[in-house]
């Protein structure tokens, strides 16, 4: 959620500095031996050759990333060309998730927006009312929607009941049904950053705009929209990252059809592909194009501190 | 908000009494999902004192993977069909069992002894056979159906309502019958015909998926769809007008069979098991869930008489050949792995 | 001022917002609503409606899958309170490190290790995990699952934590300590206290996130150990059943008691 909000400096006093180490030394060793090393021991696993039907022989190959980039025909011995399957998979889960993220901007901002400007009191309420699907299982949620969604589902049925169309709208296993799953699991991810980000907003600068007699629309995009952007970036971010590796949505929603990254990874691990360099090499594709977009944002969030003087 | 916090703490309590009761042994069976009755297993229980662990898996290959991942060694046992049972067994997962071991061995119907992918019974017994094909909702498609054209080169009536089981072995040996070429091809004509066929046929299908192959068929959510003879009487039971198809051009024959895993952590309990499943009385009762065929004599008496009339059961005259699976070498394989990922892709 | 005010309320309001607004809360809650209230069909259908009966809650709790889904409940309690706890501790202490210990070097790097969880897929983790207990050989089971999710919630735990402490001023732990306490004193007499609420909401939250977890959970959980989301997805994926739909109506309900005891508990501090 508030990714940035525990990294800020100026709260920081050194009462407990002696003990510093022994205090952060548990985290340490917990995040370094059961996050840090095991993606190291990925990175290796991707440079392995694979071992025929699951698991890895040690020798070193590049066969792995050659496979993901190059295209050596159906038998492997045509002249290498560009692959352009796996580019499309990621391709496929970035314009998904892209779509995703677009769909939660326009619904979230608005709503964001909303919030932040109700009296003081009652915006923990809105927020509370925002939050609380979020804490249902997301397994839960998006078999919900496919329930709610399915040819025979309850949407279908209350929409022809009120002659409203006269056959049931497909919408299970459509790419549309996988935008809108993502949409709906990580939706608060981008109202809580922007609900923040507008809380904060001085409205007099609003004002200030008007009495200059800018449009509402002028004012919204050239006061409001600027202030409130690192808000907008960090929520586009925590939808758009998870959005990406998932695979709940396409393969419940989707109908498994279409590969996206997260399905194309837990293929090589645990389905018919049993090819686990490649799995590893694909995990590190997807977590350096994440680790990129993250330092985007943080180049943008020091960029408009720098900004704000 | 009171009454379900009370039924949250009431689910707690409850959980914590069940597992306190104590076992006399136990058993971790890895089996496909929807496949055994809990009756069964309560009756083991009953008779052995042996508590029963059941997971489930979806394909054999997900299980194959499971096991390669890590958890061999922690399972006792599972249950490949045919050609698993070879995979598994040149990789070094089963376990052999001696002579005298199993006492209701000799149960065993003939035909199912000496099979090719565990000649003699060293590892397995027979669990259940039967055949794997399609099937039609017939409220939606009334034509000729007893063809593979259904799935690879359907009528308007099927087009986008389709469902394929997730399934690489089961999808491309039913492709390759319907193009009339060998399951493990070398042969590149052939093997770029396969793919231009599947290529060319995904565009009418709806989803790929095994575990809810009954399930879409039974809600309509799919007009057609790939599926196992034992599901279809089930989905037939549930209300679906389907009828399954025995295609001129073949159809996918098989058999799943109990194995016992190497390193098994409870490898008497496992051998009782099967000695269980061994006795006619208790495989009948799977059959008879199930809806497919045992591999042992004696079962006929115990047998639901109505399941062997099922339209399942009887293929008609002009109805192919069933086949087996079969097993492809590394490099043939690595062929029809890129043909399924460009399927998918 | 009148004119002030309203001309202020206008600047802030946009045409459209509150029916986003609404329409958002609708999106949020439809699928769960349908939900809870098909949960209470009496039909073993899911299109037709036969009336209102709790059958498939009894069916939870006695039913030919009871035995799996009790099983698979008591696993996650046992490991999302094993989980949090641990990862609450972890992320306390280190968290008093972070924001009480004064600049250091590796400071920024500190808080990218702790952050790692959030910043890297969940797939990904979940990947490594596997690869890495496959490599060193341990075997999976209970323990890989509370390994995991102990690492995974530990920025979970953190972020409340370290945000609540930041809004301490360390006057109240200086004050103490000019009155000859010593430092482990006004860190368990002074500053924890104070903490409670940031600790309760870090705890939830990393109860939540390790209750929730389906993806790394089904990479590294061992032979026959379910947690709830695992057992329900291997239920879900042969088609959405009427006894599915009352556990996730019972799980609906735990989130929202345990959300609004975090709502509050923040709220009554936000009151002091």
């Amino acid at each position: 959620m508030a990714a940035g909000a525990a990294s800020g400096g100026s709260a920081v006093t050194d009462t407990y500095k002696d003990a510093r180490t022994w205090l952060l030394l548990p985290a340490w060793l917990t995040l370094t031996i059961l996050v840090a090393a095991p993606v190291f021991m990925m990175l290796i696993y991707s440079f392995l050759t694979k071992e025929f039907r699951g698991g890895v022989i040690w020798e070193f190959s590049l066969a792995a990333y050659d496979q993901f980039f190059f295209d050596r025909g159906l038998f492997g011995d045509d002249p290498a060309k560009i692959e352009w399957t796996y580019i499309l998979i990621f391709w496929r889960s970035i314009w998904q998730a892209g779509a995703a993220t677009i769909l939660s901007l326009v619904i979230g901002f608005p709503t964001a927006y909303f919030i932040a400007t109700r009296p003081e009191k009652s915006r923990p309420l809105w927020v509370f009312l925002i939050t609380i699907p979020y804490w249902v299982n997301l397994l839960i949620r998006t078999v919900s929607m496919k329930f709610l969604l399915r040819d025979q589902g309850p949407l279908n049925d209350f929409l022809i009941n009120i002659g409203l169309i006269d056959s049931p709208i497909h919408i299970v296993n459509t790419n549309f049904a996988v935008q809108l799953g993502l949409f709906y699991s990580y939706l608060p991810f981008m109202v809580l950053p922007i609900y923040a980000a507008v809380e904060r907003y001085n409205f007099s600068l609003s004002e200030a705009a008007a009495d200059l007699y800018a449009t509402k629309a002028t004012t919204l995009r050239r006061i409001l929209l600027p202030a409130v952007k690192p808000g907008v970036i960090a929520g586009c971010i925590l939808v758009f990252v998870p959005s990406m590796g998932s695979f709940l949505a396409p393969d419940l929603l989707g109908g498994a059809k279409n590969f996206m990254i997260g399905s194309l990874i837990e293929e090589q691990f645990k389905g018919n592909a049993g090819n686990w360099p490649f799995g590893a090499a694909a995990s590190m594709i997807l977590m350096s194009m994440v680790l990129v977009l993250l330092m985007f944002y943080a180049r943008q969030q020091a960029k408009s501190e720098k900004a704000e003087g | 908000m009171k009454n379900l916090m009370k039924t949250s703490v009431a689910a707690l309590a409850l959980t914590v009494g069940a597992n306190a009761a104590a076992a006399e042994g136990n058993l971790v069976l890895y089996h496909w999902f929807e496949y055994m009755p809990q009756e069964v297993l309560d009756k083991f229980t009953a008779e052995t004192g042996i508590e029963v662990t059941m997971d489930t898996y979806d394909s054999n290959e997900a299980m194959l993977a499971s096991l390669k991942a890590g958890a061999i060694g922690t399972y006792d046992l599972a249950v490949p069909s045919d050609y698993m049972v070879s995979i598994m067994g040149s990789e070094g997962m089963l376990d052999t069992i001696a002579d005298g071991e199993l006492h209701n061995k000799g149960n065993i119907a003939p035909e199912w002894v000496d099979v090719s992918f565990d000649p003699g019974r060293q590892s397995s017994i027979p669990y259940q056979w039967g055949s794997t094909s399609f099937s039609v909702n017939r409220d939606v498609y009334a034509g000729e159906i007893q063809t593979t054209d259904i799935l690879f080169n359907p009528p308007a009536e099927l087009q986008g309502r389709i469902n394929m089981l997730d399934s690489q072995g089961d999808v491309t040996a039913l492709a390759s019958l319907h193009l009339g070429i060998p399951q493990c091809s070398s042969d590149r004509e052939q093997l770029k015909a396969l793919n231009d066929l599947l290529q060319g046929a995904k565009a009418h299908w709806a989803s790929f998926n095994s575990d809810t192959a009954k399930e879409v068929l039974v809600s309509g959510d799919a007009a057609a769809g790939m599926i196992y003879d034992g599901f279809n009487s089930k989905a037939r039971e549930e209300g679906a007008n389907v009828e399954y198809a025995f295609p001129t051009q073949g159809y996918i024959a098989w058999m799943d069979n109990v194995v016992l895993l190497k390193d098994a952590p409870n490898r008497d309990s496992a051998l009782k098991f099967m000695d269980f499943l061994l006795e006619p009385e208790n495989i009948a009762a799977i059959t008879n869930y199930a809806a497919y065929n045992a591999g042992v004599t004696g079962v006929s008496e115990f047998l639901d008489p109505a399941l062997a009339a099922q339209p399942e059961k009887n293929p008609h005259a002009d109805a192919g050949n069933g086949v087996f699976i079969q097993v492809c070498d590394e490099a043939t394989q690595a062929v029809y792995d890129q043909i399924w990922t460009n399927l998918k892709k | 001022m009148a004119t002030a005010k309203s001309a202020k309320f206008d600047i802030k309001a946009y045409r459209g917002f509150k029916a986003i607004t609404l329409l958002c809360l609708f999106v949020l809650y439809a699928p769960l609503i349908v939900v809870t209230i098909y949960s209470f069909n009496a039909s073993a259908s899911l299109t037709n409606w036969e009336g209102v009966s709790f059958r498939w809650y009894v069916d939870v709790f006695t039913g030919p899958e009871s035995g799996k889904f009790k099983t698979a409940a008591l696993n996650s309690f046992i490991i999302a309170i094993a989980a949090a706890t641990m990862a609450t501790t972890l992320a306390t202490l280190a968290a008093t490190g972070m924001v009480r210990g004064g600049k250091f070097k590796l400071r920024s790097a500190s808080f990218g290790l702790i952050s790692l969880p959030l910043m890297v897929p969940e797939i990904v983790t979940a990947v490594a995990t596997l690869i890495f207990f496959n490599a060193i050989g341990f075997d999976r089971g209970i323990m890989t699952i509370l390994l995991a999710h102990t690492a995974f919630c530990v920025p979970f735990a953190y972020l409340p934590i370290a945000a609540r402490m930041q809004g301490i001023e360390d006057s109240y732990e200086q004050a103490a300590m000019d009155l000859y306490a010593n430092k482990r004193q006004a860190f368990t007499k002074i500053l924890m206290p104070l903490m409670m609420p940031g600790i309760i909401s870090g705890f939830i939250l990393a109860f939540i996130v390790s209750l929730d977890d389906f993806i790394i959970t089904n990479f590294v959980k061992g032979a026959g150990v379910e947690t709830l989301p695992t057992a329900i997805f291997g239920s879900v994926k042969q088609g959405i059943k009427p006894n599915i739909m009352a556990i996730s109506t019972m799980l609906l309900g735990l989130s929202v008691v345990m959300v609004t005891i975090s709502y509050f508990v923040s709220k009554a501090d936000n009151t002091k």
